[in-house]
C-alpha cells in the first residue's frame, strides 16, 4: 500500500489512492471555509461542486471548484440558505456528499434530513446529534446525564419578559440570556439588572428570530470572568472518538472570537484530560461522528462547565490542525464515508504553538469592530513568511458585501514555542496589505503584543478591561514617535524632490528650488512637531517603520510657510452630532420608533439597524423633539447616512 | 520669514511714510524727490531735494509700502477672514525665493473722488504681479490683493495683469490667477471697465496657447466673473469664495428671490450644481498647495509636449482585481473610478469636477510618468449615461486635454444617452454634440477601453474608432449594440411569442465583444487586468502621433 502525504501549512493530507471515498463532493458554503474544503479535496483526488449566489458569481470559491452551481440572489435566505435549490444543485451536478462548512445549514437538521433522503451523504453528524446538541436546553440536559459539568440555570425555555425576570431573580444576577437555537454570539445578551433582562430578552428573540428563525430564549447563571477553552472531538461511526486538545478563545468581543490559540496558556495537563474525557463522553453519549466541538466556560480556578457543543467544523479548526498535524476535512470526509479511526488518543500531539486571529473587514475603533464593505482594491496575504497559513476566499478586487459575514481571513502563524507564533504574528500582520476596507488588523496587533496577552492573563473580559473607553489605535512610544516623523519628514521630502523631475525634452529649463535644507511642520495627534531634513542626511529606507506601527495615524506634513499660514484658516464648524444621528456601519433599518414631531429622550431607541446579523439599537444623544425622519425600515443604509435630525 | 520681519518692523514707519508720500504726490514728475526727515516736521509742507541717497530710500520706503499692501490693520481684517494675503498665497504657491515681482511701483491714475490723495495711492495697486516657478518651471501669476480698495479693478490694476499674460504667450508658460476682488474701481469708471476688457481678450488670445488656471479665493462678482470663465480651469475655496453676476441684493430687488452669498454662488453651489468652477478645497493653504500638484499635470504650453515624471509604479504592473470588477449582470453598476485608480500611476487620479455631472469621471492622472487626460462614464450614478451636463463636462475636459497635447484615455460603459423631455428641451442634441464633436476633433493619442456597454449612438461618441481612436479594446465584457437585449427584442421581434427566446438569441449574438471585433472597430479584446500594460506601451509608441485638421480660421463646434 502506498501513501502519500502533503504537508502544507502545518497540517497533512495523508491520502491513500486505495482509500475510496467520493467522486464529487458539494460544498454547500461560501468564502474561506468552502476553500479549505476544495483544497483538501483537490488533494484527496474529489471532484467539486461550488454553489455560490449570483453576487459571488466570480468569487474564489466558486473559480477553484470544479464545478459551479448558483442558488439564488444575494440574501442568505435566497440562496446559501436555500435548501431548494441547493438539493436541486445536487441533483443536477451528481453530487455524492455535501460539506456544509460552518454557519449556513451546517447545523440544520432538515437539511441533514433531507440529504439523508435522496441517499446524499451529509458530511458531519447524523441529524440525531444535530439535533440533540443544536438545541440548548436538550444538549445541557444530555451534557448533566453524561456527567459533563454543567453552568446552574433554567432547563426550559422563557415563555416571555417577565418571567425572564423571575427566573433571572431566582438564580441571580448576572445572567445571561440566549437563543436556544443560537451559536456564535448572534441572539445573546448579559443582564445585570431586571431593567436589562427586559430588553435583552427583546433583542435576542427578535436577532433569534431573524437569525435562526427560531426565537426561543434560554437563561442560565452567566460565569463573570471566565475563559472560553474549547476540546476539538472526532468521532468516527463505529463508536470510537478522540480528544484534539483544547482552543483557547477567549478574547471575544460581543461574543465573537478574535483571536485564538491552541494550546491553552491556562490548562495544565490534568484539567486537560479532564476536559477532553468529559468531551468524549458526551460525544459518545449522543453517538457523535465526524469533527465537533465541545465549548467550555472555565473559571478562574480551573472549574470548567460546558457551555455547548458545535456539531460542525469550527471556523478556528487551524489552530488544531498545526498542533496535531491532521487534515480534519479529510478526517470529516472519511468518516462520512464510514471509515475508522485510524488514530489512538496516545498519538494525538501537541506539536508547538499556534496562533490565529481573524482578520475582519470592521472598523475596530467603534465597539472594538462595527463591520464596514468595500472592495479590496489592494490586497497581499503574507503567505512569503515561513510558518503562516492563511485561509481566505477572497482576493484583490473581492467585495465585501453587507450580506454576508465581513471575514476577510484567518492569519494562522506556528512556532516551536508560544512566543516564536506570538512574533510570527507580528511580522505576519505587519506585511498583511489590505486596502479599500477598513480593517481590524490595528486592533489585532495591539492584542498580540499587550502584556497581558503575551503573559496568558486573559478572560472573555479581555477587551473591554484593557480598553475600557474603546479601542483607541496603538499608543506611540517614544522611540516610535520619533521614527514615525522622521519616515514622514523623510517621504515628504522624497515626494518633493521627485516632483521637480522632469523627463524628455524641456523647452524652458527647470530651476529647481535649491534646497540642501527643509523646514518641516509635522502634525501628529493634534500636537505639532518641527523637523529639519537636510539632503546629505536623507534616509528613505524608514518606510518600513511605518508599517511596524500598524494603526492609522493622521500625519500631515507641511513646510513651515504653509503651517504657518495655516493658523490664518478659517476653522471648520463639525456639524453638531448630537442632534443628528448617522448610520454607524452599513445594513438595513429593521424598525423606526420615531416620526417627525416626537419628544424623545436622551438614551430613548430611535431606530434599530440591522448589520451582517446583529441588530444595533440607535439612541437619541439627548432630548429633543424630532426634526425629521430619512429612513423607513426596510430601506438599505450606508454607513454615515443620515437617519434621523433631532431639533 | 524676511517678509513678516520686515512687515512687522515697517509697522511704526507707516504713519510717517504716508506724510512723506503725501509731500511728494504732487510735484511734478521726476523734478524732486521728497525728504522724509523733513517732511515729517512739516506736514503742509513743499519739500524739494536733489539728494540721491533719498531716491535710494524711496525706493526703499516704496518697496516697504507695497509689501504691506493695504496696510497692517486690513491684513489683519484679512486673516481674521481666514484668508491669506495676495504676498502670502503666492509665496506659498511658487518655489521659494522664485517670485519674480513686476510693476512694483505702478499706482493708479485715478484722479476723482478725492482718489488723488495720498493717503489713497498704494504702490502696486490692488495687485501683485510676477513669474515664479513651481516645482522648478515656469509660471505667470496674478494675486489680487483684497487689502488695497477691497482688490478692485483700476486700470493700472489691469495694465499690470495684461503685461503678465502678454509676456507668458510669448515665452510659452501658463498664466495663474488669484482672484480676491470686489470688483470694478467704480471712481474709475469706464477705465475700469476697459481694464476688464482688456484682460478678456487676452484671456481669449491665450486659449489654448498656454494654460491658464483661476482660483477664486474671496469675492469676484460682477464682469469680473468672465475672466475666471475664460480660462481653462476655475478653482475655488471653500466658504470663502464666491462668484456671481449679481449679489443677494440685486437679486432680492429684480427677482425678490432670498439667498444668501453661499447660496448663490459660493464653491459648493458652482462645484455642484452649475459646473462653473472645477473643483473647491478647504482652506487657501489647501488650495494652494494643491494647485502646485495640480500644475505638475500641466505642459507649459501648446508647444510642449505632456509632461513626464519619474514613475515608480512598474508600467507592466498586473491590476488582478479588474477581472472581476464588472459585475456579471448588466444592470449592476460598479464604480469606474476603482478602474482609473488600479490603472493609473500609483492610484493617483486628480479628478475635475467630481462633484457636477457625476454620470461622467473626468480628471488628470500619469501614465508610466506622462499625463494623461481620463474620461469615463460612471455606471454608479445614473448608469452612466450622457445626458447635458455629462456631455458638455466631457467635451470641455477633451478639448482642453487636445489643446495641451495630453492623450486621452476614455473608459466605456455607457447605456445611451439620457431619454426625456428635460433633456429634449435642454437641448440634449446640441450639447450631446459638443462632446461627439471634441472627440472627433482631437488629434493627441487616444485610446479607448470599453468595460462593458457601448450601446447606440453614446458607442460613436465616446472615442470610438470611427471618430479616430488610435487604439481602441474591449474588455470580455463588453457589448456594442445598438441597444440593450430587451429594447432590440421588442422592435426586431415585435408581436413574437416568445420573447425570452428571442432575447436570449440577441444577447448571444450582440451582447459580446465579437460583433465589433469582427469588423476591426476594436483592435483587441483584453483581460482587464492587463490593461495597465497595454495602455503604457500604446502610449509609448503613440507619443510621436503626428495628425492634423484640414485648414481653418476656427472650427464651429455646436455651442
Amino acid at each position: 500500500m502506498q501513501r502519500c502525504g502533503v504537508i502544507i501549512c502545518r497540517y497533512s493530507t495523508v491520502y491513500d489512492p486505495n482509500e475510496k471515498t467520493f467522486d464529487k463532493i458539494l460544498i454547500a458554503n461560501r468564502g474561506e471555509i468552502a476553500c479549505r474544503v476544495i483544497k483538501t479535496c483537490k488533494k484527496m483526488g474529489i471532484k467539486t461542486v461550488a454553489v455560490h449566489s449570483d453576487v459571488d458569481s466570480s468569487a474564489v470559491h466558486v473559480k477553484m471548484a470544479d464545478e459551479a452551481v448558483c442558488v439564488g440572489p444575494a440574501p442568505t435566505s435566497k440562496s446559501y440558505l436555500n435548501m431548494d435549490a441547493i438539493m436541486n444543485a445536487i441533483k443536477q451536478t451528481g453530487a455524492q456528499a455535501v460539506h456544509p462548512g460552518y454557519g449556513f445549514l451546517s447545523e440544520n437538521k432538515e437539511f441533514a434530513k433531507r440529504l439523508e433522503a435522496e441517499g446524499v451523504t451529509f458530511i458531519g453528524p447524523d441529524t440525531h446529534a444535530i439535533q440533540a446538541m443544536g438545541d440548548k436546553i436538550e444538549s445541557k440536559l444530555i451534557a448533566k446525564a453524561a456527567k459533563v459539568n454543567t453552568i446552574p440555570g433554567f432547563d426550559g425555555v422563557v415563555k416571555d419578559a417577565e418571567e425572564a425576570v423571575k427566573i433571572a431573580g431566582e438564580i441571580g444576577y448576572p445572567v445571561m440570556i440566549k437563543a436556544s437555537a443560537g451559536g456564535g454570539g448572534k441572539g445573546m445578551r448579559i443582564a445585570w439588572n431586571d431593567e436589562e433582562t427586559r430588553e435583552g430578552f427583546r433583542f435576542s428573540s427578535q436577532e433569534a428570530a431573524s437569525s435562526f428563525g427560531d426565537d426561543r430564549l434560554l437563561i442560565e447563571k452567566f460565569i463573570d470572568n471566565p475563559r472560553h477553552i474549547e476540546i476539538q472531538v472526532l468521532a468516527d461511526k463505529h463508536g470510537n472518538a478522540l480528544w484534539l486538545n483544547e482552543r483557547e478563545c477567549s478574547i471575544q468581543r460581543r461574543n465573537q472570537k478574535v483571536v485564538e490559540e491552541a494550546p491553552s496558556t491556562f490548562l495544565d495537563p490534568d484539567t486537560r484530560r479532564a476536559m477532553g474525557e468529559q468531551a468524549v463522553s458526551l460525544a459518545k453519549a449522543v453517538k457523535y461522528s465526524s469533527a465537533g466541538t465541545v465549548e467550555f466556560l472555565v473559571d478562574t480556578k480551573k472549574n470548567f462547565y460546558f457551555l455547548e457543543m458545535n456539531t460542525r467544523l469550527q471556523v478556528e479548526h487551524p489552530i488544531t490542525e498545526c498542533i496535531t498535524g491532521l487534515d480534519l476535512v479529510q478526517q470529516m470526509i472519511l468518516i462520512a464515508k464510514g471509515y475508522k479511526l485510524q488514530q489512538k488518543q496516545s498519538d494525538i500531539p501537541i506539536n508547538g504553538w499556534a496562533i490565529e486571529s481573524r482578520v475582519y473587514a470592521e472598523d475596530p475603533y467603534k465597539s472594538f469592530g462595527l463591520p464596514s464593505i468595500g472592495r479590496l482594491s489592494q490586497y497581499q496575504e503574507p503567505l512569503d513568511l515561513p510558518n503562516v497559513r492563511v485561509d481566505s476566499g477572497i482576493q484583490e478586487g473581492s467585495d465585501i458585501s453587507i450580506y454576508y459575514d465581513p471575514m476577510i481571513s484567518k492569519l494562522v502563524t506556528y512556532g516551536k514555542t508560544r512566543e516564536e507564533a506570538l512574533k510570527k504574528m507580528e511580522e505576519a500582520l505587519d506585511n498583511y496589505v489590505i486596502r479599500g476596507v477598513t480593517h481590524n488588523i490595528p486592533l489585532l496587533r495591539e492584542i498580540i503584543v499587550h502584556p497581558r496577552f503575551v503573559s496568558g492573563d486573559i478572560s472573555t473580559k479581555f477587551l473591554p478591561e484593557v480598553y475600557p473607553d474603546g479601542f483607541k489605535g496603538h499608543m506611540l512610544t517614544a522611540g516610535e514617535r520619533r521614527e514615525l516623523l522622521a519616515t514622514a519628514a523623510a517621504l515628504y521630502v522624497a515626494a518633493q524632490l521627485r516632483s521637480q523631475k522632469f523627463l524628455g525634452d524641456l523647452r524652458v529649463s527647470i530651476v529647481p528650488a535649491e534646497s540642501r535644507q527643509w523646514e518641516l511642520c509635522v502634525e501628529l495627534d493634534q500636537g505639532v512637531h518641527m523637523l529639519g531634513v537636510s539632503r546629505s542626511g536623507n534616509n528613505y529606507t524608514v518606510s518600513k517603520i511605518v508599517q511596524n506601527i500598524t494603526s492609522h495615524f493622521k500625519l500631515r506634513v507641511l513646510s513651515k510657510l504653509a503651517a504657518y499660514l495655516s493658523k490664518h484658516m478659517p476653522e471648520k464648524i463639525p456639524e453638531d452630532t448630537s442632534s443628528i444621528l448617522r448610520s454607524p456601519m452599513p445594513g438595513s433599518v429593521v424598525a423606526v420608533s420615531v416620526k417627525p414631531g416626537d419628544n424623545v429622550a436622551e438614551g430613548q431607541e430611535i431606530c434599530v439597524i440591522e448589520a451582517m446579523k446583529m441588530q444595533n439599537s440607535m439612541t437619541a444623544a439627548k432630548t429633543a423633539k424630532v426634526k425629521s425622519v430619512h429612513c423607513k425600515a426596510g430601506d438599505t443604509v450606508g454607513e454615515g447616512d443620515l437617519l434621523v435630525e433631532l431639533e | 520669514m524676511a517678509i513678516y520681519a520686515l512687515m512687522r518692523s515697517s509697522l511704526g514707519l507707516l504713519h510717517g511714510l504716508k506724510c512723506s508720500f503725501k509731500s511728494v504726490g504732487q510735484i511734478p514728475y521726476g523734478a524732486a524727490t521728497g525728504a522724509i526727515t523733513q517732511a515729517k516736521g512739516l506736514q503742509n509742507a513743499r519739500c524739494y531735494s536733489v539728494n540721491h541717497l533719498s531716491v535710494q530710500e524711496r525706493i526703499e520706503k516704496k518697496r516697504k509700502a507695497a509689501l504691506t499692501g493695504g496696510g497692517q490693520l486690513r491684513i489683519a481684517a484679512q486673516h481674521k477672514r481666514g484668508k491669506l494675503t495676495a504676498r502670502e498665497r503666492l509665496e506659498l504657491l511658487l518655489d521659494p525665493d522664485s517670485f519674480v515681482e513686476y510693476d512694483m511701483f505702478v499706482e493708479h491714475r485715478c484722479s476723482d473722488f478725492g482718489m488723488e490723495a495720498d493717503h489713497n495711492k498704494y504702490p502696486g495697486d490692488s495687485v501683485v504681479t510676477g513669474q515664479g516657478r513651481i516645482n522648478g518651471r515656469l509660471v505667470y501669476v496674478f494675486s489680487q490683493d483684497f487689502t488695497v480698495f477691497g482688490g478692485s479693478l483700476s486700470g493700472a490694476h489691469a495694465q499690470k495683469v495684461c503685461k503678465i499674460m502678454d509676456q507668458a504667450m510669448m515665452v510659452g508658460a501658463p498664466v495663474i490667477g488669484l482672484n480676491d476682488s470686489g470688483g470694478a474701481r467704480i471712481q474709475e469708471g469706464v477705465e475700469s471697465l476697459a481694464g476688464y476688457a482688456d484682460i478678456f481678450l487676452r484671456n481669449v488670445m491665450a486659449s489654448g496657447v498656454v494654460p491658464q488656471i483661476s482660483l477664486i479665493m474671496g469675492p469676484c462678482a460682477g464682469g469680473a466673473v468672465y475672466s475666471p470663465a475664460l480660462t481653462d480651469f476655475t478653482f475655488m475655496v471653500k466658504d470663502t469664495s464666491y462668484l456671481f453676476i449679481t449679489g443677494p441684493d440685486v437679486v432680492k430687488s429684480v427677482t425678490n428671490e432670498d439667498v444668501t452669498q453661499e447660496e448663490l454662488g459660493g464653491a459648493k453651489t458652482h462645484t455642484t450644481v452649475s459646473g462653473v468652477a472645477h473643483r473647491a478645497f478647504e482652506n487657501d493653504v489647501d488650495a494652494l498647495l494643491n494647485l502646485r500638484d495640480f500644475f505638475n499635470f500641466l505642459p507649459l504650453s501648446n508647444k510642449d509636449p505632456a509632461p513626464v515624471t519619474e514613475c515608480h509604479d512598474p508600467r507592466d504592473r498586473p491590476v488582478p482585481g479588474l477581472d472581476t470588477i464588472v459585475p456579471f449582470e448588466s444592470t449592476k453598476a460598479y464604480d469606474m473610478l476603482d478602474i482609473v485608480h488600479g490603472i493609473v500611476d500609483e492610484r493617483e487620479f486628480f479628478e475635475i469636477m467630481p462633484n457636477y455631472a457625476k454620470n461622467i469621471v473626468v480628471g488628470f492622472a500619469r501614465m508610466n510618468g506622462r499625463t494623461v487626460g481620463i474620461v469615463g462614464n460612471q455606471p454608479k450614478v445614473a448608469s452612466g449615461c450622457l445626458d447635458i451636463n455629462s456631455s458638455v463636462k466631457g467635451a470641455r475636459f477633451v478639448r482642453f486635454c487636445d489643446a495641451f497635447n495630453i492623450p486621452i484615455i476614455t473608459f466605456v460603459d455607457v447605456p445611451g444617452f439620457l431619454p426625456g423631455t428635460a433633456q429634449e428641451y435642454g437641448g440634449i442634441i446640441r450639447h450631446g454634440a459638443k462632446l461627439l464633436y471634441a472627440f472627433a476633433e482631437a488629434t493627441v493619442p487616444k485610446i479607448t477601453v470599453i468595460t462593458r456597454k457601448a450601446y447606440g449612438g453614446a458607442y460613436d461618441v465616446m472615442s470610438s474608432k470611427h471618430l479616430r481612436g488610435d487604439v481602441n479594446y474591449a474588455w470580455p465584457s463588453a457589448e456594442v449594440a445598438v441597444m440593450g437585449a430587451k429594447g432590440a427584442v421588442q422592435i426586431i421581434f415585435r408581436g413574437k411569442e416568445n420573447q425570452a427566446e428571442a432575447e436570449a438569441e440577441y444577447v448571444e449574438k450582440f451582447a459580446n465583444p465579437f460583433p465589433a471585433a469582427v469588423r476591426g472597430f476594436v483592435d483587441d479584446i483584453i483581460q482587464p487586468s492587463t490593461t495597465r500594460k497595454r495602455i503604457c506601451r500604446d502610449l509609448e509608441v503613440l507619443a510621436s502621433k503626428k495628425q492634423t485638421n484640414p485648414w481653418k480660421k476656427h472650427a464651429n463646434i455646436p455651442l
